[in-house]
């Protein structure tokens, strides 16, 4: 039996091997507490030993296991020991679950980054082998993610080895091995020297671009933007851009739709010139794909791709795409280019945006997709650098009424969201005019997130133009609606002013606000009550002191009086905040 | 009786071109044979049945939820786990099964919102990958998808805690014992409350460690048990009966189909699925067929067949577009004009559809016939077998008794040579394939299969064959295969064998009569 006060410990050790999964697994989250207890060489000699064999726990616990391990080095008496860590996470990188596998692989890479080279040759190469080699699948995806660690260290014949082991996990028989080297193929160059890359890297990327599986040839595509960025630009053009005019044209849409979100890299890695003659006529072809799929990830891309190519290719190649795609069948197309289409104003420079965006612009404005509409509006910013917001504001104003009254209450929420950014580009005269009146409406909403919303607007509102601005143009109005009929629009106003206080300062507060919200006091609905002296309470630090004493503290010992519980229980937090103002 | 004859492009069969000799059967193995007189439990009628990729393992679902497993007994220690892994070899003899574990797959659900029952009947299984010597399967019931784990386990004992356990409560097998509540509280006080201070944070543990702890010694028995787990759950995905499910030959993926949609999952991803197919009108007035089953081309990971209720299967391109309502091919024989009677649109709806191994032919069923298609000829079936013609003058009473909707599965053999289907009476047919075979043998769900040959003659031998071997639970030994109606030549259309599968690599087919699992081999 231990002694009484290592009990915690005793059976926190005890309960690695508990019934209980939960207990189980806090028990391997305090393995380093456990580690320290049993002291460095215990722990190498047993601990280790210990979670090596016993490796078929339930996969959350394996999972924990894996990344305590991967953080493990101190407890064993640091780098020279780093190697007694490798077995636990070997057999970890086999199980079935792959998120225990991902987090083995990232915390064998962790302690192999750390390795000495030595200790690396001696230990951790021989480990990627093994796992190379490995009877089930699961033991060879897990190697593809250690070549990159394995390999810099190695010697000349364990570096042809490696790539040899490589090869073969490039051509398994299962594809989920062939994902896994695919995947893991840019780390792996970015070790190899560039004799090699050119010729054994290459030859493994080729086969695995013409791999029977999408699935396989898909992540293929995914590593050609790593892998050109490693070779000369004139290789890349050689070796990868052949391979990249291909895939734009495969056969599967999945793999043109990787294309067309990787294009933008691969234009950076070849370089401008091919880009010209090679890439555009692709890109133009994506964004034409008959997959609605591809044109979405085409179309989200085209700002980025006008702003590598001239102003010139883009007006001439991109832009009549561009066009086209804003009378798109998929809405899902429009609503992509409507995200992105704002940014290509800048590059276009003023002349062309106010011939040839404009009105695809206004267009996208008059969308019957509330998404549409949304997407150019939240980036109205952009267009308002280079054209102003004059030219926009005639066709803006309809497009936003219509999105405020829009049935869905998301769509209004949305369009709420970005009225300060619109008041800020728009100036305080249009809002007057225009959007004022709409902001009071949303207070009366149906919807409470709509009249919340509505509120903190205000506020921002408030905030961006002053309170001098408030005090006219949102106050008045605000304070009038606190006589609403029913008790749940009466607290978005206490709610409204609550958050206005905050902005306007105490004068405007005391004058103004403050009045409402004693009367407020009086309403008949507790709901009420209590929202004021929480109100109250909030209003203690902005407010003068004498303004507490005078006003604040008679309404809320009026309100602790008040039969209902719930009432009084605020009223007492609010009185108990005066008094701490008082004292201080 | 007459012998369904093999008719239609027997020249046009593009089968390996070998003389298949007919295949004699015999009776191998009976599991949960009912006794004389007993009554079937609903819950335990076998709903479906499918064997893995190598043939070491089958399983079966009931209507109860349950999934059954089985596996081989003879020569397992022989085959390698690389060869397990590639499954492709012949087998040196026929092959015998042992029950191995069972495990509650779905239990019944109510929906509160559409105020519907939903069933846990299984109605489909399908086998995934091995991996480290556990078997993935999946099983769906109307609604609901799982993933099953089922991995050996070796029992252990947990012994050395360095807090003893109360007496009386020794330590059992699989696990550490309970601790007395006054340790357990304390330890819990420990991780109960956050912002307290652990107790274990207060120790200050001398550098060195504190000799006195030691781990717990886990000793392992020799014996092992099977632990089947529910990994994944992949629900509310659809809004019509689920009837196929099939894996892609990435081992990434697989499909769902119901009535009139095909989802695309990620084996791994169970809160997220992409609709391919969508057949439903915009109008549901407009609905003029359903999708009645749907499955992966076995090694084209972009190729799916689909049947519908209006006897055509369509093959799609998942290439093509993410959502593939076009086809890339349309198999439908045309109708011979002036045939078509009150039941031709029923009994032309197909109940199953396989491909062959290679992938090059799909063999469907319809209510009367199975009919081969070569994947390159849309045109007309290269074969088509009749199951049951003499069951053509009783459509009728079929259709009263609701009979005429029974589904009824079929299956090729791992060689191609040979494809099987069920019918009443608990009997089924193996037709061969080959061009010029007019193999049509019927045989009979029980342990003598070929009874159904002579019936006229009512043989009743062969009763009491040994049935030591390969039993599911404790029911008698011996007892007279039921369905005696079968002699007087009258159809007994409550017995239905709708579910049989034929074993990868050798001549075996497991069926399903009702409760019963029955194999034959040849």
């Amino acid at each position: 039996m231990v002694d009484e006060p290592l009990y915690p410990i005793a059976i926190l050790i005890d309960e690695l091997k508990n019934d209980d999964i939960q207990l189980r697994l806090n028990s391997i989250r305090r393995l380093s507490t456990i580690a320290r207890a049993l002291g460095e060489e215990r722990t190498r000699k047993e601990l280790i030993p210990f979670l090596s064999e016993n490796n078929d726990d339930d996969d959350e616990v394996l999972l924990a296991m894996a990344e305590e391990l991967g953080a493990f080095i101190p407890y064993v008496g640091g780098v020279e020991y780093a190697h007694v860590l490798l077995p636990p996470l070997e057999t970890l990188c086999t199980v079935e679950e792959t998120v225990v596998r991902d987090k083995a692989v990232e915390s064998l890479c962790r302690i192999g980054l750390q390795m000495k080279e030595r200790d690396l040759v001696d230990w951790f190469i021989p480990l990627v082998k093994r796992l190379g080699a490995g009877e089930w699948f699961t033991a060879r995806v897990s190697a593809c993610g250690l070549f990159h660690i394995a390999y810099p260290s190695a010697t000349d014949l364990l570096r042809a080895e490696l790539r040899s082991v490589y090869n073969q996990l490039c051509h398994d028989d299962m594809p989920m091995v062939r994902r896994s080297a695919a995947s893991n193929l840019g780390k792996f160059a970015a070790t190899v020297e560039p004799v090699h890359l050119k010729t054994d890297i290459m030859a493994f990327f080729r086969d695995l671009t013409q791999d029977d599986q999408d699935s396989v040839r898909l992540l293929a595509v995914e590593g050609c933007a790593a892998l050109g960025k490693l070779l000369e630009p004139q290789d890349c053009v050689a070796s990868i851009l052949p391979v990249i005019v291909n895939f734009s044209q495969d056969k599967s849409w999945r793999v043109r739709f990787m294309v067309a979100n990787q294009l933008y890299e691969l234009c950076e890695a070849v370089g401008p010139e091919p880009t010209r003659t090679d890439l555009i006529p692709a890109y133009v072809r994506l964004l034409r794909d008959n997959e609605a799929e591809v044109r979405i990830a085409a179309a989200g891309k085209v700002t980025k791709f006008c702003r590598i190519v001239s102003p010139q290719l883009a007006m001439q190649h991109i832009l009549p795409c561009v066009k086209e795609l804003s009378t798109d069948s998929s809405q899902h197309v429009r609503a992509a280019l409507a995200s992105v289409i704002m940014g290509m104003a800048p590059v276009l420079g003023k002349e062309a945006t106010i011939d040839q965006l404009l009105p695809i612009f206004l267009a996208l404005l008059k969308d019957e997709f509330p998404d549409v509409r949304l997407n150019i509006i939240s980036k109205l910013d952009q267009v308002n650098q280079v054209i102003g917001i004059d030219l926009l504001s005639q066709s803006l104003l309809p497009a936003i009424v219509e999105l405020a009254e829009d049935r869905h209450w998301r769509v209004r929420l949305a369009i709420i969201e970005y009225i300060p950014l619109l008041a800020s580009q728009l100036g305080v005269d249009f809002f007057d005019d225009k959007l004022g009146l709409l902001c009071m409406h949303w207070l009366g909403d149906q919807v409470f997130s709509i009249r919340e919303a509505a509120a903190n607007n205000l506020k921002r509102l408030a905030e961006e133009f002053g309170p001098e601005w408030a005090c006219q143009h949102i106050i008045p109005q605000v304070l009038e609606m606190i006589n609403n009929p029913h008790y749940l629009y009466r607290m978005t106003i206490l709610y409204a002013i609550s958050l206005l206080a905050s902005v306007v300062g105490a004068e405007v507060t005391c004058q103004t606000m403050l009045p409402v919200v004693i009367n407020a006091a009086k309403d008949r609905v507790p709901n009420i009550k209590f929202n004021v002296a929480k109100i109250l309470q909030s209003l203690i630090p902005i407010v003068d002191t004498s303004v507490v004493e005078q006003t604040i503290r008679p309404c809320l010992l009026e309100l602790n009086e008040d039969p209902d519980v719930d009432v009084r229980y605020f009223a007492t937090q609010a009185l108990q905040a005066c008094d701490q103002v008082m004292s201080t | 009786m007459s012998s369904g004859e093999t008719g239609g492009g027997a020249a046009a069969s593009g089968s390996p071109g070998v003389e298949a000799p007919a295949l004699e059967w015999k009776f191998s193995q009976a599991f949960g044979e009912r006794a004389a007189g007993e009554e079937v439990q609903e819950v335990d009628i076998i709903s479906a049945i499918e064997f893995d990729k190598s043939g070491e393992h089958l399983a079966t679902g009931d209507r109860g939820g349950r999934v059954v497993l089985f596996e081989r007994t003879d020569a397992k220690e022989f085959r390698s786990r690389k060869e397990l892994e590639s499954a492709d070899y012949a087998l040196p003899r026929y092959p015998e099964y042992r029950y191995s574990t069972e495990f509650q797959s779905h239990e019944p659900e109510f929906d509160y919102l559409k105020s519907l029952e939903i069933e846990e009947k299984i109605n489909k299984i399908r086998w995934c990958h091995t991996v480290n010597g556990s078997h993935f399967l999946l099983s769906t019931n109307d609604k609901t998808i799982k993933l099953w784990k089922v991995s050996e386990k070796k029992l252990k004992k947990v012994t050395d805690l360095n807090v003893e356990p109360p007496i009386g409560n020794g330590s059992s097998i699989g696990g550490s014992p309970v601790l007395s509540s006054r340790i357990y509280n304390l330890h819990n006080a420990s991780w109960g409350g956050q912002p307290t201070v652990s107790p274990i944070d207060d120790f200050v543990i001398p550098p060195g460690g504190i000799p006195s702890l030691r781990l717990p010694t886990v000793v392992s028995s020799s014996e092992t048990a099977l632990f089947p787990r529910c990994r994944r759950v992949y629900a509310n995905a659809h809004a019509y009966h689920i009837n196929s499910i099939s894996n892609n030959s990435d081992f990434e993926t697989f499909i769902s189909a119901d009535d009139l949609r095909i989802n695309l999952w990620n084996l791994e991803v169970s809160d997220q699925s992409f609709n391919i197919v969508d057949i439903k009108p915009t109008n549901m007035e407009d609905l003029t067929e359903v999708i009645t089953s749907a499955e992966f081309h076995p090694s084209q990971c972009n190729t799916l067949a689909y049947s519908s209720s209006k006897g055509t299967i369509r093959l799609i391109d998942m290439r093509q577009s993410a959502l593939c309502d076009n086809h890339a091919k349309l198999y439908e024989e045309p109708e011979p004009p002036g045939t078509k009677f009150f039941f031709t649109a029923i009994i032309a709806s197909i109940s199953d559809i396989k491909f062959d191994r290679g992938g090059r032919y799909i063999l469907s069923r319809d209510y009367m016939t199975m009919k081969l298609w070569d994947v390159n000829m849309e045109a007309s079936p290269v074969a088509t077998f009749k199951v049951h013609e003499y069951l053509r003058p009783k459509l009728c009473d079929l259709y009263d008794n609701d009979s005429i909707f029974d589904k009824f599965e079929c299956c090729i053999s791992g060689d191609g040579l040979h494809v099987a289907s069920g019918s009443y009476s608990n009997l089924f047919r193996v037709f061969g394939v080959t061009p010029g075979s007019d193999e049509a043998t019927i045989l009979e769900a029980s342990k003598t299969p070929n009874r159904g040959r002579h019936m006229q003659t009512s043989s009743k031998s062969g009763r009491f064959i040994n049935l030591g071997r390969g039993r599911r639970d404790n029911r008698r030994e011996n007892e007279s295969p039921g369905s005696s109606e079968m002699n007087g030549g009258a159809y007994d259309f409550t017995s239905k064998l709708l579910h049989l599968a034929w074993h990868p690599a050798a001549n075996l087919i497991a069926c399903a009569a009702s409760n019963s699992l029955y194999m034959y081999y040849a």
